[in-house]
């Protein structure tokens, strides 16, 4: 019984849930004025117009980034518990994950001087 | 609070070498890059000063045993051995590197890093003594030696020695982690020692869970396909003759003799200290004993070993024999050697059972130390003896990589009366010939073997060794009673090249004849194993 | 509650249908997504095993796995780069500039 209610809870949940972003949604499409033309009906797009084929070859440059981008992302993993512990470590521990920082600001170093992060 | 080890307990000084190197490569990496392009020489010093420095902090791990960082790590002589011969190894093939590098036109400062940052993996993996320090010290070995495969970029066979070693290289690490879980599963632990408890201790699990037993059969085979890969026996050893053929020469001998170091060292450590008791038919085998009485059983995994080991020491030799390209023909050789230590790690899984008392039994892997001293000895011989053939190589390979076919050796005797003398020497140790290095590895191999029982495989151990004095001989053959074709002078022949081919040959010689140097280092080893399980 | 046996029945599916995609796949990006999968496999059966053990080691493993395998990849896409660049193919079977 009291599982069933716990469920109940969500199943409230998935019905209101598509009500809130339905309302304004069909409130905007009654109320505001209609002028289309051709630049408001084009696909949004930030940034400069596309000219040409989308499907270009990319640069290698940002292959390089993405790669680095990934090894930092990734190595983040071992400050999370270093983080959420961080209150209760002592000097060492604090020391330990300073460390791992400075090893990877030693890569970003590398990376930097290589110009892997260059966008151009 | 939460329960973090101080520093004084993590007794880091206990794992010096291998933190100093690992901590000084990250410094270079960055220094390197204030070097200007045409002083990379420097570059090359700081290395060959770290790797000395290395060397003497080593020094007091020999006679040590002492475990740092939660018993994950252990500097036993085992450790401080396998450290002393990846430190030379790395030290000649920076000197090989040197010239090479400049000329190929493939100079970059990150090739020393990378080296170091391969050294101090193998470093790792000699003193693991828990499984996830195994994985990472795997990694870390790999990962380098993978980018400096393809380091002649502008070659696409380099490229694809890269790519091959790589794709295949994955793979084995994909078939350690998942043999390190199911070991995980069946003992509870991913320690070493801690896992020789749980399968040989009082309240041993293997003789009463079945699932247990399963999952420690197949995560124990997973770990010998992985590090078979990684030194390459057959039938894992398909990389091998691409990867050693379109990798950068000194690149080629390093992973000759280092990737082989550390995957020897980690299937040593953890066949020796994890798994040597891992008898299947447990409770067949003691069934009809009397108390007192001694008997041996195979360990689960000796079989395979066997059966590897014999597979690799006939394909490698064979094979060896039909190549044209000594490269490649070093290539193969080296697949054959890996078989003879093979060898040794087999004679480990020889178990003895005594009676105590009923239902109260005692396992001893009795044949682990002499097997343990005879692997290395014969890593510690086979370094010297193919870096310096790798270096005799080197110094007749053109810029452009050709000029390592047999024929090339035609007449060197005339040429270059010393450098063929000293490669006729480098065959001979390959062979195993009395006063080389190579005979005392080969001559321990082959009597731990036979100490351990395996009186087929010794058989097969010493045929092959007969059919490889084929194609060694072949070149001293070249070399002393061919006349050369060509008479174009060995560009590769530089200072460098020379004094890494003079400490190779010292150190073939010198073992050879005194190799109670190599074993009076190892005289602990089997003393500090046994203390650390029991 | 489901069993232990399922999760490592699970991770065995996984990691042997990740050594099939890496010994029959010939784009290298899809060899490289087997690993992975059979990375993960290993991943999911450390954990299980960490959590019947109630230990924290196998969890431990997984991190370590985890940031290395990300490494691992790093590396291996860049030799594809530049694999790339000179083949203009990433299927594996182009690299047979070797012989056996």
């Amino acid at each position: 019984m009291n599982v069933l209610s716990e469920w109940a809870f969500i199943g409230v949940f998935f019905v209101l849930a598509p009500i809130l972003p339905a309302v304004p949604i069909l409130l905007g499409g009654v109320l505001s004025p209609k002028k289309p033309n051709a630049i408001k009906q084009a696909t949004y797009e930030c940034g400069v117009e596309t000219v040409g084929d989308t499907w270009v070859q990319f640069k290698v440059q940002y292959y390089i980034y993405g790669l680095v981008f990934l090894i930092f992302d990734v190595e983040m993993v071992f400050l999370f518990p270093w983080a959420v512990a961080y209150g209760q470590l002592d000097f060492f521990a604090f020391a330990a994950g300073v460390l791992f920082i400075f090893l990877l600001s030693d890569a970003l170093v590398y990376a930097w001087k290589k110009n892997a992060l260059e966008w151009a | 609070m939460i329960d973090v080890p101080s520093f004084a307990e993590l007794n880091l000084e206990v794992a010096l070498p291998g933190i100093f190197l690992a901590l000084f490569t990250t410094v270079l990496l960055i220094v390197d890059l204030f070097i200007p392009k045409d002083r990379k020489i420097t570059t090359a010093h700081l290395t060959i000063g770290a790797l000395v420095v290395a060397f003497v902090l080593n020094l007091p791990a020999f006679n040590a045993g002492e475990t740092a960082m939660n018993e994950m790590f252990i500097a036993d002589a085992f450790a401080g051995f396998v450290n002393m011969i990846v430190i030379t190894g790395a030290i000649i093939t920076v000197l090989l590197s040197v010239d090479y590098m400049k000329r190929s036109g493939i100079e970059h400062g990150e090739f020393y890093s990378l080296l170091l940052f391969s050294v101090s993996g193998i470093m790792f993996m000699g003193s693991a003594n828990d499984l996830i320090v195994v994985f990472i010290a795997l990694e870390l070995l790999s990962i380098p030696l993978y980018v400096m495969a393809a380091l002649r970029h502008d070659d696409v066979k380099s490229e694809e020695s890269g790519i091959k070693y790589f794709i295949l290289g994955a793979f084995a690490s994909a078939f350690f982690v998942y043999g390190a879980a199911l070991i995980y599963g069946a003992t509870g632990t991913t320690n070493l020692p801690e896992i020789f408890r749980a399968i040989a201790g009082a309240d041993g699990i293997v003789a009463t869970e079945n699932s247990a037993m399963i999952y420690l059969v197949i995560g124990a085979a997973m770990v010998i396909v992985a590090l078979g890969f990684k030194v390459a026996a057959v039938p894992f050893h398909m990389w091998t003759p691409d990867v050693y053929e379109g990798a950068p020469t000194p690149v080629t001998a390093f992973m000759s003799v280092g990737a082989k170091a550390g995957g020897f060292a980690g299937l040593l450590r953890v066949m020796i200290i994890g798994l040597p008791l891992l008898v299947v038919n447990f409770g067949d085998a003691v069934e009809t004993m009397a108390i007192g009485e001694t008997i041996t059983v195979p360990s689960a995994w000796q079989t395979a070993l066997w059966l590897i080991a014999a597979a690799t020491m006939i394909f490698g030799n064979f094979i060896a024999i039909s190549q044209t390209n000594v490269k490649r023909m070093l290539a193969y050789s080296s697949i054959a050697h890996a078989g003879y230590i093979l060898m040794a790690v087999a004679a480990v899984g020889t178990v003895q059972i005594t009676k105590v008392a009923e239902n109260d039994y005692t396992m001893v892997a009795v044949y682990a130390e002499s097997a343990l001293n005879g692997a290395l000895v014969y890593l510690l011989a086979y370094t010297f003896t193919n870096l310096g053939a790798f270096a005799v190589v080197m110094s007749l390979e053109n810029n452009d990589g050709s000029g390592t076919m047999l024929d090339d050796f035609n007449g060197l005797s005339k040429r270059h009366p010393l450098t063929a003398a000293m490669m006729a020497f480098f065959m001979l140790s390959l062979i195993g010939v009395p006063t080389t290095a190579g005979f005392i590895g080969k001559f321990l191999i082959f009597d731990a073997a036979i100490q351990a029982g395996l009186i087929p495989l010794t058989i097969i151990g010493v045929l092959t060794s007969a059919v490889s004095a084929y194609y060694y001989v072949r070149i001293i053959v070249n070399m002393y009673l061919k006349d050369a074709a060509v008479t174009d002078e060995a560009v590769g022949l530089t200072p460098y090249v020379n004094y890494a081919t003079i400490v190779a040959f010292a150190g073939t010689l010198i073992f050879g004849l005194f190799p109670m140097l190599a074993l009076d280092l190892l005289a602990s080893s089997g003393a500090q194993i046994a203390t650390l399980l029991f | 509650m489901v069993g232990m046996e399922a999760y490592v029945i699970l991770s065995a599916v996984l990691f042997v249908l990740g050594a099939m995609g890496v010994m029959m796949r010939r784009n290298a990006i899809l060899v490289f997504m087997s690993v992975e999968l059979m990375l993960n496999a290993a991943n999911l059966a450390l954990v299980a095993f960490s959590r019947q053990w109630s230990g924290v080691d196998g969890q431990v493993f997984v991190f370590f796995v985890i940031t290395v395998a990300a490494a691992e990849v790093a590396v291996g896409l860049a030799l594809i780069v530049t694999i790339f660049r000179t083949k203009q193919s990433i299927n594996i079977d182009v690299l047979h500039q070797m012989e056996g």
